[in-house]
């Protein structure tokens, strides 16, 4: 037996051993699934096969971003959902980013109650379920907004009702084309000035107020330029036709909803991201920069924040993460997002449940996969380099 | 006014000047120090006063709490209608559970106290014997509550519902992620590559994908894997995809405290002779865990919350028990009541849970302030 016990006591190939025994078993697990499968397919007389996605769908979407009608395949309305996801993370992200930073500031100003209240809102709110978040504000919306005939109105242009809310639709008419152009031009402008201005502060010290200069840069241009053109925009108002309002922009009670709960819900999150990433920068950063004779402002831009956003930027990204992947709730109020399009009634029209929840599943994990990955490259790239 | 003459290094001491000690120094020290933190304070107090105003109004003063139907609110006053919550309470509570067995659920969950006492609080008096207590619990928790041994009359799984639905998939779950999260904490961080990229593959498809279609592949699609036949419960099922998912993070916040240890803790151990085990079981998991407490409770938190999604699914938790009772004619569009109560609960439940993990955090912190 010395020959085996030899080979057990030998760190390399006892390793090595153990790895086989390893695989042995997830080969023999891997076959007992799809053998079990393989067998269950049978019984129901079912096939694995993708061809379910190019015939007509024939269900509704009530909101979409590209053209749709039950005619279209499965897998146009999977694409619809796909769309409808991201429309709703775009919101949210916005939302929630906004949201999160303001309160994180608050929650760390000297002000004590603006800093208490900023803390109980966000014991409130990241104490409680996110799907009862969606279904508050959706009953909120869907039950105390008022019908459309009694919406409340802003200025006869801008409408909220319990069906969603309705905004003017800008068109677009002949003459845009000139202020696209000077956007663009301003664009540029503004690209070269910063980076003109970070030369000449890297060489002399000086420094110009290049964020106000770009603004302005960037909101005046093509504002000069639409007036010139002889203002070739023009709003389509909604309108109230029947029982309901036509035209403008509509935004769904479920996207309202599913847009103000995913951003509420994450800015609780990321306000105390905010705060953990400032008050992880060591005291001394800010006695130094405050010795020197910095202003608070410049205290915070040129000290602080930057330091602050390599601790920030990761937690941050897996929020708008979780985000997205949270936004897959949405089922439960019936806002049609890839779930509920491929996932929830695809599935239940096909019977093809292993395939579509695979697609499903296959799109959120390429989507997380692509963004940690990004996510790495980052961190290598801003990581503090020890000499 | 004269000024008194002392001689030198007699000079008495003085109190300090007005308005920098006692409440008033205080409030102005941190309400009203500049003109942006003065309107800051303004701006606030009024926000307070509107929110405090209305929510108590509509909490208490204006609410009906006991009504027949929503209409009925209606005509007593126009704040909350909690009669659909009142009426509906044992619901809420038990699901549908029968009602003369439900002195069961009321055991079992007092007695969680008692068992996980010696778990969460190291220095309990009789520790010891406490400990035997939690081993045994499981066993007596599964007897209890789905009866058929000693007499109890048997339970079926579909009867589960509301708050004590939620208990039992959360603890259930955490329970069973922990040590789940630790092997694969282990494996992702292992020398051995199969068990590595295993690990590694785990852990980041379940991190990948929403918990919702982890929760349908439970649902509808579990049984293609399995021998067929084999039918098992919805609940049982439920409660492995909550573990594996939980586990996934919990094993990504375990290997960031593995990572934190000094690496001089390895090579110390390396050099006493200790083997794998020994080095994990008694330097790396030790020190590894309580770096990752915070992270570990956040995760807990987080699987609790997410215990809500079964209502997709069509288990019945308290949002499930809400939506049936928003559904009736007669409490039709009194969501708000209903969520917010419900919101209550979680956010009393998370809240302790996140007290409770500050405390241990702060025990276990053995450097020097």
């Amino acid at each position: 037996m010395t020959f085996f016990s030899n080979i057990w006591r030998n760190e390399k190939s006892r390793e090595i051993i153990v790895q086989i025994i390893v695989l042995f078993f997830l080969g023999w697990f891997i076959s007992w699934l799809v053998m079990n499968v393989n067998a269950n397919f049978e019984a129901l007389g079912k096939d694995i096969s993708f061809e379910f996605l190019f015939i007509p769908a024939g269900y509704d979407i009530n909101q979409y971003l590209i053209d749709y009608d039950s005619r279209d395949s499965h897998l146009r309305a999977g694409i619809v959902g796909l769309l409808n996801t991201g429309l709703v993370a775009f919101f949210g992200i916005i939302l929630a980013t906004v949201l999160g930073i303001a309160l994180g500031i608050i929650r760390l100003s000297k002000n004590w109650l603006a800093s208490k209240i900023a803390y109980w809102y966000v014991e409130f709110t990241r104490n409680v379920p996110i799907l009862l978040h969606i279904l508050l504000w959706h009953g909120i919306i869907i039950n105390t907004l008022p019908h459309p005939r009694k919406a409340i109105s802003l200025g006869d242009i801008t409408f909220l009702s319990n069906r969603g809310f309705y905004i003017p639709k800008p068109l677009a008419e002949s003459g845009i084309e000139l202020v696209y152009l000077f956007l663009v031009v301003a664009i540029i402008f503004s690209i070269l000035f910063a980076k003109f201005c970070k030369r000449k502060q890297d060489l002399t010290g000086i420094q110009y107020p290049v964020f106000w200069i770009n603004f302005s840069v960037i909101c005046f241009l093509p504002l000069i330029a639409f007036f010139i053109s002889g203002m070739p925009v023009s709003l389509e108002i909604p309108a109230l036709k029947g029982f309901n309002f036509r035209g403008g922009m509509h935004m769904s009670p479920e996207l309202a909803a599913l847009t103000f709960a995913l951003g509420i819900y994450t800015a609780a999150f990321i306000a105390e991201i905010v705060r953990a990433g400032i008050l992880a920068i060591d005291k001394g950063q800010r006695e130094a920069a405050e010795s020197i004779g910095l202003k608070p402002s410049k205290v915070m831009n040129l000290v602080i924040l930057p330091q602050a956003r390599r601790v920030i930027i990761p937690p941050l990204t897996s929020q708008y993460l979780n985000l997205t992947k949270n936004s897959s709730l949405a089922i439960a109020i019936g806002y049609m997002d890839l779930v509920a399009t491929l996932g929830g009634i695809s599935l239940n029209q096909t019977g093809r449940e292993m395939e579509t929840m695979l697609i499903v599943m296959l799109i959120y994990l390429s989507v997380s996969l692509s963004i940690s990955a990004l996510m790495n490259w980052y961190n290598s790239k801003v990581k503090l380099v020890g000499r | 006014m004269s000024e008194k003459t002392y001689k030198p290094g007699n000079y008495p001491d003085l109190p300090p000047p007005p308005g920098t000690v006692g409440v008033y120094g205080w409030i102005r020290q941190n309400l009203f120090s500049s003109i942006s933190n003065s309107l800051l304070t303004i701006i606030s107090v009024v926000l307070l006063y509107y929110l405090i105003d209305g929510i108590i109004g509509w909490f208490f003063l204006d609410a009906v709490f006991d009504a027949d139907s929503k209409i009925a609110c209606r005509k007593i006053d126009d704040g909350a209608c909690w009669a659909v919550i009142t009426r509906r309470v044992g619901q809420f509570v038990y699901g549908f559970y029968p009602e003369a067995e439900r002195w069961r659920i009321d055991i079992t969950f007092l007695t969680m106290f008692i068992a996980f006492a010696p778990l969460l609080y190291p220095d309990i008096p009789k520790r010891k014997w406490l400990l035997y207590f939690s081993v045994f619990y499981p066993f007596f928790a599964f007897v209890l509550i789905m009866g058929g041994y000693f007499g109890l009359q048997k339970i079926e799984y579909s009867l589960f519902g509301g708050f004590m639905l939620t208990v039992i998939l959360g603890v259930c779950g955490i329970v069973c992620s922990l040590p789940l999260g630790i092997l694969l904490a282990l494996g992702r961080q292992s020398n051995l590559t199969v068990v590595r990229t295993l690990s590694v593959c785990f852990i980041e498809f379940m991190r990948g994908v929403p918990l919702i279609t982890l929760l349908f592949v439970a649902s509808s699609m579990l049984n293609y894997f399995l021998p067929p036949g084999t039918n098992f419960s919805i609940l049982v099922r439920v409660i492995i995809m909550f573990t594996f998912f939980s586990a996934a993070y919990i094993a990504e916040v375990i290997r960031g405290g593995i990572q934190a240890i000094p690496k001089g803790q390895y090579e110390a151990a390396d050099a006493l002779g200790m083997n794998y085990w020994q080095k994990t079981r008694f330097i790396t998991l030790p020190q590894a865990l309580k770096i990752s407490i915070p992270g570990i409770v956040n995760t807990f938190i987080g699987l609790y919350k997410d215990t809500t999604l079964v209502v997709v699914i069509g288990l019945l938790d308290p949002l499930g028990i809400g939506r049936a009772a928003l559904a009736d004619t007669k409490w039709n569009g009194l969501s708000t009541e209903t969520y917010l109560f419900v919101a209550l609960f979680f956010f009393v439940s998370c809240f302790a849970m996140s007290r409770y993990s500050l405390w241990l955090e702060n025990k276990l912190n053995t450097d020097k302030k």
